[in-house]
């Protein structure tokens, strides 16, 4: 069983359209979308919705008013200032380590375990497809990441499915980590901005911090053909597979209006390089 | 003023619009930039800020005192990010799960516990001067491989003077790193496009903000791309609609060579320096809501 995870350091380089649209060309498939605060792959991939579950994963500390002695031990021990000078909790800060709940000498602190969010099962016209959504403000994005990813596996072993595709967040911390380690390979989708060259060549040393052997690609490859000659030379030096590049046109949003991937909507020359990356990435791990 | 500039989806234009209102910032006083989007800071590509030396940013990790140590075990159990194994003979610490709350060395009874500081990355603080613009930069960079990005965030705010203007660039999403970059802010713009993917993360944005309490205008960027969603869900939430951006290829071109616009194009720069009047009159008029409320509630 392989399984590419698509990541891109810089966000809105285009991992999710080309996803999708790797998903449409794929056999024997499952995928999972891991950008689990801000998911988009269900908005082109027609899910049918078939299982929903809580995610529940860290606890909040609650001051109980009336049982509080007003001691400030609890002010003083939280790195994460989330105890008010009123001995109020601010759920947002507080980062769930339970230390107040522990320390405080009234027992006036609870530490329940709260719903940060939910995970689905859905079935999609190309396999099923595990997806999540972190709730607003919450953390532990990275726990939902490694559940889902654990889902799709149990689901690619039961079905006999070769071929895991996850669609990642963007940046290089948490959620990213999360959805790399462990995978046969990593698909970073990139553009020829200086910005897409910093956030790649940062995402590139994340993939060599986890050995994950890395392929690159280069979207909107003839904003800037400079910066796109950049790209080759330093993946060239580094022995990083330039695995395709796309030109911008404006049919990736046109599709994405749609609802479909944009290799099901267009013939055009985008779906054509989206294509070959495919059928790269398949001789190329 | 702290001045957020968020997304919730990536690439929408957070770094264009932040860069070029920094620059087209034409008060008398300098204006504060704050980059926290430390795992792809991109900011200083534009701004090209002169950098004094890095500063290590850490966070405190246990360390055991094996000599005192008795294997008990409370630091395990109170450790709710697994960040500590307690075998037979042997502590094993895992400090990149480490939060740094500092509980197992509190509540060791031994205290055979230290912290010991563990650099997840640098904070870089610099200046930018031109004959339109006065700069304090200030970013954090991530070190590739570490997790967690809110305390380095979270130390990169900390140099906030916030009598004066700031501006915060912060990361895509919704989840603890863009909380911690935005809170406190007294304004926040969201770019966005008006595509179903800027939709779907603009709402989940909008919800941030509203448990925030902060207030919010819209920026729509690549605004001839797409359809009316964002349009008309502004409309329906009642949030400004503060600019739109068509998509225009020196615009792109200019971003991919890590040019602002502003410095290259008068209209641009008007265009910039009118969503200032307009982020300081939303600003004025959520005050003037905020002291009624007051008012009401006394």
């Amino acid at each position: 069983m392989k399984e590419i995870t698509v990541i891109s350091g810089k966000g809105g380089t285009g991992k999710t359209s080309f996803t999708g649209s790797f998903a449409a060309l794929s056999a024997n498939a499952v995928f999972t979308d891991c950008d689990v605060d801000a998911a988009n792959l269900s908005l082109i991939m027609r899910p049918v919705l078939q299982e929903t579950h809580e995610f529940k994963a860290s606890r909040t500390a609650f001051i109980q008013e009336d049982e509080c002695i007003r001691c400030g031990l609890c002010r003083k021990l939280c790195r994460f200032g989330a105890i008010s000078d009123a001995f109020r909790i601010d759920p947002l800060s507080c980062e769930g380590c339970g230390v107040c709940y522990h320390a405080c000498p009234a027992e006036a602190i609870t530490f329940e375990e709260t719903v940060s969010g939910q995970w689905f099962i859905s079935n999609t016209p190309y396999g099923p497809l595990v997806h999540a959504r972190l709730g607003i403000a919450e953390e532990n994005s990275g726990k939902l990441v490694t559940l889902v990813r654990n889902r799709v596996k149990e689901i690619a072993r039961d079905e006999n499915r070769s071929f895991i595709l996850t669609d990642g967040p963007p940046g290089i911390g948490c959620p990213v980590i999360a959805s790399l380690a462990g995978a046969s390979a990593a698909l970073v989708v990139t553009e020829p901005t200086l910005s897409g060259v910093h956030d790649m060549e940062r995402v590139l040393d994340v993939c060599r911090y986890f050995k994950v052997s890395a392929l690159v690609c280069i979207n909107r490859c003839d904003l800037d053909e400079e910066n796109t000659r950049k790209i080759e030379k330093y993946c060239q030096n580094r022995s990083v597979p330039v695995v395709g590049k796309v030109p911008f046109d404006k049919v990736v949003t046109e599709a994405m209006v749609e609802g479909l991937p944009v290799v099901e909507y267009s013939d055009g020359t985008v779906s054509r390089k989206i294509k070959e990356i495919w059928a790269e990435i398949l001789k190329n791990t | 003023m702290i001045i957020a500039v968020a997304s919730g989806k990536g690439g929408t234009g957070k770094t264009t619009v932040s860069v070029n209102l920094a620059l087209a910032f034409n008060q008398k006083e300098k204006l504060q930039f704050i980059d926290c989007d430390v795992e792809e800071p991109n900011a200083h590509i534009f701004v090209k800020p002169v950098f004094d030396s890095p500063e290590t940013v850490s966070i405190p990790v246990p360390e055991i005192n094996e000599g005192k140590c008795t294997y008990c075990g409370r630091c395990k159990e109170i450790c709710v990010y697994n960040a500590l194994a307690v075998l037979k003979e042997n502590v094993l610490v895992f400090p990149e799960l480490c939060h740094g709350c500092g509980g197992c060395a509190y509540f060791c009874p031994q205290e055979a516990i230290a912290e010991v500081p563990r650099g997840i990355g640098v904070m870089e603080k610099g200046t930018a001067k031109g004959s339109a613009f006065d700069i304090d930069f200030l970013h954090g960079r991530l070190t590739p491989g570490e997790a967690m990005s809110p305390p380095l965030i979270n130390a990169v705010k900390n140099e906030i003077d916030s009598r004066k203007v700031a501006i915060i660039d912060a990361p895509p999403g919704t989840s603890c790193p863009v909380v911690a970059a935005v809170k406190e802010s007294d304004f926040c713009l969201l770019v966005t496009e008006p595509t179903p993917f800027g939709l779907n993360d603009l709402d989940l944005a909008v919800q941030m903000l509203k448990k925030l309490d902060i207030p919010a205008g819209v920026i729509i960027n690549r605004s001839d791309i797409g359809t009316n969603c964002v349009e008309d869900y502004c409309k329906q939430e009642g949030i400004p609609v503060l600019m739109h951006i068509p998509w225009d290829r020196e615009l792109a071109e200019l971003y991919a060579k890590g040019e602002a616009v502003v410095l290259h194009s008068a209209k641009w720069r008007d265009l910039f320096e009118k969503i200032w009047m307009r982020i300081f009159e939303v600003f004025d008029s959520e005050q003037l809501k905020t002291e009624k409320k007051e008012v009401d509630a006394g």
